[in-house]
């Protein structure tokens, strides 16, 4: 499993591996909201902490259908299934890939964009802790769309249309652990990192399942 | 190892029809039989990429298909690593050399010609270490020097015990093979599906 990690990490530095595409995403996002909601600082501090949930979970959107359509498209994926690696295990390993390639760097660099938007002092650390907590379950809810669209060409529109429904619990409570004026946001965080969890424990055995199936 | 009476599926129509087929070490089967006969189909059947069988036991089987598995944008180096670590076993520089492709070895793999492409793909078969080998016309762009060495690592494949299944149209120096034609397998009926035959309306 650590290869696929590796290899997958890597693929995603190289030319066209996407993972610039995710940050610059972000980045635009992030900057364009000022302009578009106009020079109204309290308002900025206001919506930052959810601004820059959005912008994390449409990035992670953007760059779903690469977990398993590329590997697909070269056979690499049938070569895989037919390893001595598990179905599952390969899941697990690249939704962890993609989460260390696009979780983790959309949750440091939400730092320096918090700062663009005004995001009041006392809510950085609160912004990076529940990032932290939910992105793992952007990846991982990620993972199983694609495994279920693997075989569609140009999958993206479905994919979307289907992980967005799946997104909603953790955008809530991921926005809502940060808002400001949240008077305890430690449940907001706990259940966020449950949710987390949950997913990594039980959606790699599903996507197993539809990844079977779309091999047939 | 035995495999009887097996029906290959594809998009749940039937393609094959009571396959029979054994499998004992140092045995290579050679599936002979026209575009379209069910050939890939029943190498994905045993390589468990079928829809109503298990296949056979993943840890034991390698399986080339058309693709090659490789990335364009590692070096030919890196995709040898990455197998290697797939099948946890050690790169071994004698299959390298077997591939001719120590001189390729920094180079991406995305600019490589097709038959060179198709080596490196080869490359994985043997370095899984796998007893079965379920190749899918494996000499589909290959030069004849290099499909005299893919048949050589056969035979000496099976010689060390190994079994492979392979599909092929051209005719390969393997003496020691046995031809399957597929042929006498195809699903008599090809079963109209119930649903649009109208049974549930």
């Amino acid at each position: 499993m650590i290869p696929i990690i590796l290899r997958d990490v890597q693929l995603a530095l190289r030319s066209g591996g996407g993972f610039g595409l995710t940050l610059a995403f972000f980045l635009v996002l992030v900057m364009f909201v000022p302009f578009g909601i106009g020079a109204n600082l309290e308002l900025l501090a206001r919506i930052a902490p959810g601004m820059l949930w959005i912008g994390a979970l449409l990035s992670c959107i953007l760059s779903l259908d690469r977990i398993f359509q590329l590997d697909w498209e070269d056979g690499t994926l049938e070569a895989l299934a037919t390893s001595p690696i598990p179905l599952s295990g390969i899941v697990l390993s690249k939704a962890t890939a993609h989460w260390i390639t696009t979780g983790l760097p959309l949750t440091m660099i939400s730092l320096p964009l918090g700062y663009l938007l005004n995001l009041p002092p006392a809510q950085y650390g609160l912004v990076l802790l529940s990032l932290l907590c939910g992105t793992p379950a952007l990846s991982f809810i990620g993972a199983f769309g694609a495994a279920l669209t693997v075989g569609v060409k140009r999958g993206g529109l479905l994919l979307s249309l289907l992980v967005m429904p799946l997104y909603i619990p953790t955008l809530i409570l991921g926005a809502q652990s940060v808002a400001v004026g949240t008077a305890e946001p430690g449940i907001m965080l706990a259940l966020l990192a449950a949710l987390s969890l949950c997913c990594v424990v039980f959606i790699p055995a599903v996507s197993a399942l539809a990844l079977r199936a779309n091999l047939r | 190892m035995k495999i009887e009476s097996l029906t290959c599926r594809r998009a749940s129509t039937p393609i094959l029809q009571g396959v029979n087929l054994e499998l004992h070490s140092g045995m290579i089967t050679v599936l002979r039989g026209p575009n379209g006969s069910g050939k890939t189909t029943l190498l994905r059947h045993l390589a468990g990429l079928g829809s109503d069988t298990q296949g056979l036991d993943t840890e034991e089987i390698v399986f080339s298909g058309h693709l090659d598995a490789i990335k364009a944008t590692l070096t030919v180096g890196e995709n040898l690593r990455f197998w290697a670590g797939v099948y946890s076993k050690a790169l071994d520089p004698a299959i390298i050399e077997n591939f001719e492709l120590s001189d390729l070895i920094e180079r991406p793999a995305g600019r490589l010609s097709a038959g060179q492409k198709r080596r490196l793909g080869l490359a994985r078969v043997v370095l899984s270490g796998a007893k079965v080998w379920l190749l899918d016309e494996p000499t589909v762009s290959l030069d004849t020097a290099s499909t005299d060495r893919l048949v050589a690592l056969i035979a000496d494949h099976s010689a060390r015990g190994g079994a492979c299944i392979l599909s092929t149209h051209i005719d390969l120096a393997l003496p020691q093979a046995q031809i399957l034609d597929i042929t006498q397998f195809k699903a008599s009926s090809q079963e109209a599906d119930p649903f649009l035959s109208g049974d549930f309306t």
